[in-house]
């Protein structure tokens, strides 16, 4: 295993798009790294630039203690599992498995019991002598993780490896995921763009925003004390709520200079009795969510306000277009400057 | 230090340059050969002097006299007139037949199996083959269309085709048409076929008639494959040689001798080949001609239904 | 119902136009030759093999037939295994100079034959090529290299290029993957390419008329052709030497007829 870093790394396509301005991102030895961030925001091309599908066009991709920026693909010693899996459909699933030892020229009974070692824990001795075509979404994902387990890289990388499986087989895959990293000591960069994903996996997340580190952190810490209104809105369900300008005199708290924003999340409100609340809204449309209810509420006595979601208990049910109260806890505001839109302290 | 890294970095993109060049030199290189620098040996040749016959006149330049001379003759221009009235007339039959069949064949259900052996066979055979098949069809009075047309009383005596300077254009546009049509109404059916269902669902709901899908739906969506039917038709049509060659060898008389009929024969049984280089020239720079002016055509019409 | 009535009229209507002188030819290579010229009737009446007996034995139709196996075979033989390589690099590598390429080979795809037939003869003759096997296959590259390449780049877009950067990652280098993952999941296409480019081959007239000589170079077109009899046309035996040249083509193109259609139209539809 080995640590990983992009270093100033930039990404002009042919094209002229820019799919990475000046990143630098650290992954630890054995480290679960999350790159998580919005379609199109250069996740996949960090990605591929780590496995060298892709060169950057300026700075340096580190492997260890190497510089690998120059070096192909096949000689960096790293294994990846692609969001359509990319099974060689020509080949059972025992060559498949074997494909990367063979490249490396390992011996044939090494091969073997290398396979079938890889293949025992992940169910998938009884298909060895299938070809991909023949087995179902959740065997496929399952192939595509033992061809990268199979060989002992130093690093691996995951591009959206769930998000062709069914809600529940993900939650599954999910967990099994964390408990090989626990076992493997792996090093681990996996690209999503569901921020649940990136809380409940990773052991850092990188929040990236249009080829540019929005924060990195644990994800209580970026949770907890979201960099920049793009990571507050983006990490959380559901989204945090963002209020604007005067709203700051309502509050009171400290006088900012220039126009800021507030960011609550809805679980940091409460619903209180209208009368000596903070602030006053209007109920607009309550949705039941088993364990909780998510109301929408709007500012104001006469509901004409800002909209505004609060996650409350099941009980009591606020009835629609009452006027209800709004209680925050201080220590869970969020303030952002408006013009930079970064956190201010 | 830095340094030298760039150059390694920029040297992992040079690697997959230099294999793309090794894997394509051979290639681009038979293509150098055999098609670009005879081509540049054509117009070189057109500005000479060169006649087979007479050797001893040697190879002398006369910059643009062979020009000058197939501006002035009457035998060329008939050709290019001959050579525009086919391309025109099958380019017309087989897109209007062609798309007829295809919205039609969009409708069934079943033999698609059939449509495509239907299609390819004609397709498939060699353009000599189908000349001298429907040559043999309008022969003579036993020919079978003569026999048909007077059985079913189309005609009382049978026309003799292939001697009137009208009449033989009929067997020569319809040997054309058989062997295309079916192909351009299977480009046309691929181009249907990527029409998207719930289009014409909308277009329904929203009270179009018939005629209105056809014009508001399909007629726009389907412009890119009919372009590309039409560049491929026309530049084929305007090439034409093996047919007329084997069914009318340009007659009777020089009648139905296409451009590049007249071309080969000026260069292969006149031997006079500066002044068929001058002529492959204008050839040339005409179907050249055709194609840019489609490909931007073509281009301007694929941006449009894109955007 | 009435939407798929049309279809299924339109359907018939082709099938008939394009089976009919098909048949017809079939029928005639088969009918005697006196009652070639007689009154023609729809159904046969009297079958025999005489004009296939005097194409072969008289007519030595094997020669031509040999010569259009062996120059057809090595055109396409050499244009695919060529021009797969060149199309790989350009469907899938990255470089400078690919458009201007791509665009090259389009151009002179669109390339009327005539317009080289000058030069190619005058070298071919310089060469001592004239009427011999290379002397043909050369100048069928003009045609048939272009063809396949842009047949084969368009075939090779279609495969999922992540199969080859998982290769890749796995450890194979790039000749390495062009081996083991592109290789055996091309041949379908090289196959449909392969046949495309041997139809068009086997069918040329213009190149194989202009630089041959006498009979025993000929390909077949040109051999039925030039069939003339002394004195009458000998359409009997044009028509057998028709189904001859045919069936071979005939044959691969329906054995194959799927992944044709699909190489044809997808070539022509994304442009
Ligand atoms: N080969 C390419 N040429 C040009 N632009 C590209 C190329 N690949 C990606 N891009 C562009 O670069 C940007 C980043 O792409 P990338 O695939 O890294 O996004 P992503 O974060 O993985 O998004 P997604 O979640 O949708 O997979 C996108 O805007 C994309 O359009
Ligand atoms: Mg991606």
């Amino acid at each position: 295993m080995a640590s990983v870093r992009l270093d100033g790394v930039e990404k002009v396509y042919p094209n002229g798009h820019v799919a990475a301005r000046g990143l630098d991102i650290d992954v630890a030895d054995g480290e679960f790294m999350v790159l998580v961030g919005p379609s199109g925001c250069g996740k996949s091309t960090a990605l591929r630039m780590i496995a060298g599908l892709e060169t950057p066009t300026a700075g340096r991709v580190l492997i260890g203690d190497r510089d690998v920026t120059a070096l192909p693909p096949q000689e960096r010693d790293i294994a990846m599992v692609f969001q359509s899996y990319a099974l060689y459909p020509h080949m059972t699933v025992r060559e498949n498995l074997a494909f990367g030892l063979r490249m490396r020229g390992a011996a044939r009974p090494a091969i073997a019991e290398r396979v079938e070692a890889v293949a025992r824990p992940l169910g998938l001795d009884a298909v060895l002598d299938r070809k991909p075509g023949q087995l179902s979404g959740g065997q496929r994902q399952r192939v595509a993780l033992g061809r990268a387990m199979v060989r002992d890289p130093k690093v691996f990388l995951f591009d959206e490896p769930l998000s062709n499986l069914d809600a529940k087989l993900r939650v599954e895959t999910r967990a099994e995921l964390a408990r090989l990293h626990r076992r493997l000591r792996a090093t681990i960069v996996y690209v999503t763009h569901d921020q649940e994903e990136a809380l409940t996996l990773g052991s850092r997340v990188t929040v990236m925003r249009d080829g540019v580190v929005e924060q990195v952190g644990p994800p209580m810490e970026v949770y907890r004390r979201p960099a920049s209104v793009f990571v507050a809105g983006f990490v959380g369900s559901p989204a945090m709520n963002f209020l604007q300008g005067d709203l700051v005199a309502v509050f009171g708290g400290d006088a900012q200079r220039g126009p800021v924003t507030l960011g609550i999340r809805p679980h940091d409100l409460v619903l209180t009795p209208a009368d000596n609340a903070d602030l006053i809204a209007r109920v607009d449309v309550v949705e039941p969510r088993g364990s909780e209810l998510l109301v929408h509420l709007r500012l104001g006595a006469d509901g004409q306000g800002q909209e505004i979601r609060v996650v409350a208990p099941p009980e009591p049910m606020p009835p629609v277009d009452s006027v209800v109260g709004l209680h925050a806890d201080r220590q869970r505001l969020h303030w952002f400057d408006t013009t930079t839109g970064k956190r201010i302290e | 230090m830095p340094g030298g890294e760039r150059r390694r970095a920029a040297s992992a993109e040079a690697r997959e340059a230099r294999l793309a060049w090794c894997l394509a030199a051979p290639a681009i290189a038979t293509i150098l050969l055999v098609a670009l620098f005879p081509l540049g040996w054509t117009v070189w040749e057109s500005m000479h002097l060169h006649d087979l016959r007479m050797p001893w006149l040697g190879r002398s330049f006369i910059g643009a006299d062979n020009y000058v001379e197939a501006v002035r003759d009457a035998r060329f221009r008939q050709a290019l007139g001959h050579t525009l009235l086919f391309t025109v007339a099958t380019v017309t039959i087989e897109l209007g037949l062609g798309c007829t069949l295809a919205l039609a064949m969009n409708r069934a259900f079943r033999g698609r199996a059939l449509v495509r052996a239907a299609v390819l066979v004609p397709w498939a055979i060699p353009t000599v083959v189908s000349a001298l098949l429907w040559r043999f069809i309008f022969e003579g009075r036993a020919g079978i269309a003569n026999a048909l047309m007077v059985d079913v009383g189309l005609v009382r005596e049978a026309p003799v085709w292939f001697i009137r300077s009208g009449l033989v254009w009929i067997p020569v546009v319809l040997a054309d048409v058989w062997k295309t049509t079916p192909f351009v109404a299977l480009l046309l059916l691929a181009g249907l076929q990527n029409i998207d269902a719930s289009l014409y669902e909308a277009a329904r709901i929203d009270g179009a008639s018939a005629w209105r899908q056809f014009r508001h739906v399909t007629l726009p969506l389907l412009r890119p494959a009919i372009l590309v039917a039409l560049i491929f038709r026309t530049l084929d049509a305007f090439r034409v040689f093996d047919l007329v060659y084997v069914m009318t060898g340009g007659g009777p008389g020089t009648s139905t001798e296409p451009i590049a009929l007249y071309t080969f024969n000026t260069l292969l049984q006149n031997l006079r080949f500066g002044y068929g280089s001058a002529l492959s020239v204008i050839v040339f720079a005409v179907v050249f001609g055709l194609a840019l002016g489609y490909i931007r055509f073509l281009g301007a019409g694929l941006t449009e239904t894109r955007g | 119902m009435s939407r798929a009535r049309w279809g299924t009229v339109a359907i018939v209507l082709l099938v008939l136009g394009s089976g009919f002188p098909l048949y017809w030819a079939i029928v005639s290579s088969f009918t005697p030759e006196a009652r070639l010229y007689g009154t023609p009737s729809l159904i046969p009446r009297v079958l025999v093999l005489d004009h296939y007996r005097a194409l072969f034995t008289q007519r030595e139709f094997w020669v031509p037939i040999r010569n259009s196996l062996i120059v057809a075979g090595s055109t396409t033989g050499f244009c695919v295994l060529v021009g797969g390589l060149c199309a790989y690099a350009l469907a899938r590598l990255r470089f400078r100079g690919k458009a201007p390429l791509l665009g090259l080979i389009l151009a002179v795809s669109v390339f009327p034959q005539i317009s080289v037939v000058s030069p190619l003869y005058l070298l071919l003759r310089r060469l001592h090529l004239i009427n011999t096997y290379p002397g043909l296959i050369l100048p069928y590259l003009t045609f048939a290299m272009p063809l396949t390449v842009w047949l084969l780049v368009g075939f090779f877009r279609q495969l999922p290029a992540e199969l080859e950067e998982a290769a890749m990652v796995d450890g194979a280098s790039r000749l390495r993957t062009i081996r083991e993952i592109v290789w055996p999941l091309a041949i379908p296409g090289l196959a449909a390419t392969a046949i495309l480019t041997f139809v068009y081959s086997w069918n040329e007239f213009l190149f194989a008329l202009s630089f041959t000589l006498g009979p025993e170079r000929q390909t077949v077109p040109v051999a039925i052709a030039l069939f003339r009899g002394q004195y009458q046309v000998p359409w009997g035996q044009i028509l057998a030497a028709a189904v001859v040249a045919t069936a071979p083509v005939a044959l691969l193109v329906l054995a194959f007829q799927r992944r044709i259609v699909q190489g044809l139209t997808a070539g022509a539809v994304k442009g």
